[in-house]
Parts: C-alpha cells; sequence; structure tokens
C-alpha cells in the first residue's frame, strides 16, 4: 500500500452558523462527519445524488472556505487551522479541475496566462523560456497543439477547455486532483477521451485523484476505492470490485440497480425508493437514510450507525451489517 | 494517426452551401453596419468635440462681449442663432458652451467610475470592509443626486471643478453598486477558485481575475453617467447653482433665456438642442456598447 497523502477525519461542513459552532438547530448540515483517505497513485471516487454533499467535500479540503469540524491532513500535515499565507505554499499539492469547461477559465486571459499563473505563484521556473517550455510540455501531456497558448478560452470546444483546465492543474506539479465532476458537461466520446488522458497522467506522474461524481459507469472504469455519500456522510467505502460486486449498505445496493446496464437484454432488478432525500436542515434521526430504508427497523431510528468494516477493507454505515456487540 | 486522417475521404465534396456566405465588411462600412447605433452616436459626440475644440476658428466672437444695442436679435446672418438679453452672441455661446458641457460629462465619467470601481472592488471582495462602505453608499443613494449636487455646491464656490466633483460623489455610490454586484457573482465563478487553489494572492486575483471582467459594464455604466452628468450640470447651471453665470455653458444660456421664452424662444432652442443631441448620441454610443460588449442583454432593455 502507498503512503497516505490526504486524510480526512470528522469532516462537517454547516452552513447558517455563525463562526466555527459545532452544530446547531437551523444549520443546513451539507457535509456531516466524514472521514476517508487517498493514497498516493490512487483514485477514489466520491459518488452519491444531487446535494449529497460530495463537491462540498472537496471544496473543504481546498480550504476555498473553513470547515466547521474536523481534520484535514495532507502529508500528516494538518492544512485545515493553518492561515491562508501558511496554507499558500502547500496548495501546489492539490489542485482541482472543475465541471463546467466555460466558467473554469478567465474568459479575458490567454491559454499562456492561465497555465503560468501556478508556474509563476509556486515558483517552478526561473525565467520566461522555462515558463515557455514548460508551458509546451504541458499542452503535449494533455494532448493539445502548442500554438494553443496564443488563443482565447472561447476558441476552444467544452472538451479541449476540459485539456485546459487539466493542464493548469498539472502546472503546479500536484500530488492529488480532485476533480469536481471533470467529465459530467462532457459528450460520452469527449467524456472517454478525458477519462482516459485522467489515466494516463495517474500512471505517467504517480497522481492521486479524488474523483466526484455521479456517474457511476465512469466511476467504475477509473476508480480504485469508491466512497458512497448520502446526506452528508459516507455510508459505504470500499474497493470498487467489492462495491459493485457486492454492495453493503442498502442505499449503495438502490444505487447500483438505478444505474443503466449497457446491455439491452440484460434486466436487472430495480430497487426504487420510496420519497425524496430529506433535507439536510434538519436531518432524520438515527441512521440518515431511515426514512427511505426497504429493511428499516427499530433501532435505525434511534441510533446512528457508524462505518464499520463489514469485510476486509469493506466498510459500512448500516445497522445489519454490523456484527455482533462483544 | 495522421495516415489515418490523411486516407480519409470526403464524403461529398460539392454540395452548395445551406447557407449564401456573408461578406463580411470590413473597416468602417462594416462598423456602421453592425453598429448602427454606436456609428451615430460617436458621429455626433465627434462633431461636438470638434465644435468644443476649434470653436475659436468657426466664425464666433468673444461669448462674453456685451452689446446692450443688440439685443435679443433673431437668428440673422450676423447673429446665426440670435443674441441674448445683454446683446451676446448666441451662436458663440453655444459653441463655447459645448466645452464645459463635454467636460463636465466626460471629467464625471472617468473620476466617478474610477473612484466606484475601487470601491466596489474592496467591499465585493473584502467581506470586513462590505458592511460599513455599502451603507456609506446606500446613505449617499438615499439623497436625490441633484439635491446632493445642489447642497455640494453651496458649500463651494461656483467653479466648474466644484461642479465636476459634485456631481462625481453623487454618482460614485451607483457605480460601486453595479461593480460590487459583478464582483459578488464574478467571486463565486470556478476559475477565481481555481485562481485561489493554484496560489494566486488576494491582490492579484483582484486585478488578474476581478478586475478585467467588470470592464465591460462598467464602461457601459459610464456613458450612462457621462449624459447625466451633461444633464445635471446644465440643471445646476439654469438654477443657478452650477458653473459662473459669466461662463458660458448651455445650462447658463438657457437659464438666461428664461425670462424672454415665451417672446424669444430661440436663446433656449438652440442650446437646448445641442444638449439633448449630446446626450442622445452617449446614450446611443453606451447602448451600442452594452449591445457589442454582451449580446445577451440586448433583448433585456
Amino acid at each position: 500500500m502507498n503512503p497516505i497523502i490526504l486524510e480526512v477525519r470528522g469532516l462537517k461542513k454547516h452552513y447558517g452558523v455563525k463562526g466555527r459552532a459545532a452544530s446547531g438547530a437551523g444549520a443546513v448540515r451539507a457535509v456531516d462527519g466524514v472521514t476517508f483517505s487517498i493514497s498516493r497513485g490512487e483514485t477514489l471516487a466520491l459518488v452519491g445524488e444531487s446535494g449529497c454533499g460530495k463537491s462540498t467535500v472537496g471544496k473543504a479540503i481546498l480550504r476555498l472556505f473553513d470547515i466547521t469540524e474536523g481534520e484535514v491532513l495532507l502529508d500528516g500535515e494538518r492544512i485545515d487551522e493553518m492561515t491562508s499565507r501558511e496554507l499558500r505554499p502547500l496548495r501546489r499539492k492539490i489542485q482541482v479541475v472543475f465541471q463546467d469547461p466555460f466558467s473554469s477559465l478567465n474568459p479575458r486571459m490567454r491559454v499562456r496566462e492561465i497555465l503560468a499563473e501556478p508556474i509563476r505563484n509556486f515558483g517552478l521556473a526561473k525565467s520566461e523560456a522555462e515558463i515557455d517550455a514548460r508551458i509546451a510540455a504541458l499542452l503535449d501531456k494533455v494532448r493539445l497543439p502548442r500554438d494553443a497558448a496564443g488563443r482565447w478560452p472561447h476558441e476552444f470546444s467544452g472538451g479541449q477547455r476540459q485539456r485546459i483546465g487539466i493542464a493548469r492543474a498539472l502546472a503546479a506539479e500536484p500530488e492529488l486532483i480532485i476533480c469536481d465532476e471533470a467529465v459530467s458537461a462532457l459528450d460520452v466520446s469527449v467524456k472517454a477521451q478525458i477519462v482516459n488522458l485522467l489515466q494516463d497522467l495517474q500512471k505517467e506522474l504517480g497522481l492521486a485523484l479524488l474523483f466526484i461524481s455521479h456517474d457511476l459507469a465512469i466511476v467504475e472504469h477509473i476508480a480504485h476505492r469508491v466512497a458512497v455519500m448520502y446526506l452528508g456522510r459516507i455510508v459505504e467505502l470500499a474497493g470498487k470490485r467489492a462495491l459493485f460486486a457486492g454492495p453493503q449498505h442498502p442505499y449503495t445496493e438502490a444505487l447500483l440497480s438505478a444505474a443503466p446496464a449497457p446491455d439491452p437484454t440484460v434486466t436487472s432488478k430495480r430497487i426504487l425508493l420510496q420519497g425524496d432525500v430529506p433535507s439536510p436542515l434538519n436531518p432524520p434521526s438515527g441512521c440518515h437514510f431511515h426514512t427511505r430504508c426497504p429493511y428499516v427497523f427499530d433501532r435505525c431510528r434511534r441510533d446512528d450507525p457508524a462505518l464499520h468494516e463489514v469485510e476486509p477493507a469493506h466498510y459500512a454505515a448500516c445497522h445489519l451489517r454490523e456484527t455482533p456487540r462483544q | 494517426m495522421t495516415d489515418a486522417a490523411s486516407a480519409r475521404v470526403v464524403a461529398a465534396p460539392d454540395l452548395p452551401d445551406i447557407l449564401p456566405p456573408v461578406k463580411a465588411r470590413r473597416g468602417l462600412a462594416g462598423f456602421v453596419v453592425r453598429h448602427p447605433t454606436m456609428a451615430i452616436g460617436l458621429a455626433i459626440l465627434a462633431v461636438m468635440a470638434f465644435v468644443a475644440i476649434f470653436a475659436p476658428l468657426l466664425g464666433t466672437v468673444d461669448p462674453t462681449a456685451l452689446a446692450p444695442a443688440k439685443r435679443t436679435r433673431a437668428p440673422s446672418a450676423d447673429f446665426w442663432f440670435g443674441s441674448d438679453a445683454f446683446g451676446r452672441d448666441i451662436y458663440s455661446r453655444v459653441l463655447y458652451g459645448a466645452r464645459v458641457s463635454l467636460l463636465v460629462g466626460f471629467a464625471v465619467a472617468a473620476l466617478a467610475s474610477f473612484a466606484g470601481l475601487v470601491i466596489g472592488l474592496l467591499s465585493g471582495y473584502i467581506r470586513a470592509v462590505d458592511g460599513i462602505v455599502m451603507r456609506a453608499m446606500d446613505g449617499l443613494m438615499s439623497i436625490p443626486p441633484i439635491l446632493l449636487a445642489v447642497a455640494l455646491m453651496a458649500l463651494t464656490r461656483a467653479s466648474v471643478g466644484n461642479v465636476i466633483m459634485s456631481i462625481t460623489i453623487a454618482e460614485i455610490p451607483r457605480v460601486a453598486r453595479l461593480v460590487r454586484g459583478v464582483v459578488l457573482s464574478l467571486r463565486e465563478q470556478p476559475y477565481v477558485e481555481a485562481a485561489i487553489t493554484t496560489g494566486t494572492t488576494t491582490p492579484r486575483i483582484i486585478l488578474k481575475h476581478i478586475l478585467p471582467n467588470t470592464i465591460a459594464p462598467l464602461t457601459v455604466q459610464a456613458t450612462y453617467i457621462c449624459g447625466s452628468a451633461m444633464i445635471v450640470e446644465s440643471i445646476l447651471s439654469f438654477i443657478g447653482a452650477g458653473t459662473p453665470p459669466i461662463t458660458p455653458s448651455w445650462g447658463n444660456i438657457m437659464a438666461d433665456g428664461r425670462a424672454l421664452w415665451q417672446v424669444k424662444p430661440y436663446i433656449i432652442f438652440f442650446p437646448a438642442i445641442f444638449l439633448s443631441l449630446t446626450v442622445l448620441a452617449v446614450n446611443l454610443v453606451g447602448d451600442g456598447l452594452r449591445d457589442a460588449l454582451d449580446p445577451r442583454m440586448v433583448k433585456r432593455l
């Protein structure tokens, strides 16, 4: 197992709370106690439906806002409590690729300027000539023509812009890239190109990826491990094969059954969940999923199930999977 | 890869174009065709600027020279626009008046835009500043701009510089609000978040990512301020709170002609025509700029 690059412990992000108050009534609990870690060179996928808090987790790691509670450790160092001045040099290690390729590039900057920004900020090049050489190498890496450097973002298509976004992330020579729905806005064919590009780059550069997505087919293709989120919490965390072959949490089961199979002759049993996702403003007591769970029983309404190792390296937060207490 | 691409056969190379190609006009003609409103506005403004700059060479006499024997003459070969109650040549006064109006309009637009831009950028990006500054701006905005300008003029001496300053102060809050609004929406853009993660410092984010994207709406707003400043200047002059009465400005000329407007309407008519045309031109340029800079906004207004 590779050494751990990023560790998140008990991360909470509540909105509408003044200061860093732990948990108050009337707060939107966007992320409510999330714990996971990513090793070097690993792809961890964070999946879940809209509004479950997966993007918030990504932005919290990037320190785009202050978190409410919990710890974020980069290479064993806590970054959630650093001042922005202390954090700035460390930001190099974590970069991001956003969902919307149209708003993630400044329309008033040429591609060269966009890519030069991280190189200059982190002092990765000593001269303008070196910056140009690095930019040329970056464009080669993301398979864009070198003359792209002199162009404006609006001259490119969505897929090409996403490549520029990836090149910008790579320019900082990161160790972890957070892909926040990085391929969700792209056409299927372009999507495949970008996913393959990410995989190639990961092999070449030993990058860790936090792949935030709701597209299970892509996740099955790219991830090593998968964390399933529901209403601000991780309900299941396991290796890709284990999770897709034998989901342990009822929510994961339902989620997987909802993904369309590419083979029309295969008819899978659909598990239809009743009702809507409860509001994160007022999450249900006990297990957050108990209002929609087909297997709900008394204890689910009272006790909050902890993430529990049901099989080696396979964690689920469900009372049904808990081994009897010692 | 390249072999496959070159071996590809073009299926139907001789199909006619579905849409006939539109001949792209270049140069001045192309600009007029593409932006007719801006072209008309710029043309009128160019004429006004020419008139203002070359006023002494356009057959004018001293605009302040009194001629009691030739009072209130109707427009004629001697007095193209007639003469006023003191026998001053209205043609000369209107041409020289263009200097005051254009100077006030452009100076106010430039100063108010700059001050409003700085205030708006700071309060939009720095949370701590926002509350205090915007409450002060709200306070300023609660006073009608003309009343505020009148009050400020009452505190100072009548001069063109003081007129510019008063109208600028009255216009700043509107610009600051506009810029702040734009900044608030820009700071949530993913490219600003990406700039943060790539280690860009806050001042550089404001300068390189936020500022360039506020210029387009600000330019449009500046043209409207320019037009409104010209009108406010005339109003101030008209009510005697603006430029000194001796200075020929369109507002002053109209103020002088007010007592006689029923019998000698041309005293007010000519400066009014010039003022209306100039403000119209400025607004046409503003509309044209808005359409050119942000095509999505065309339908909205």
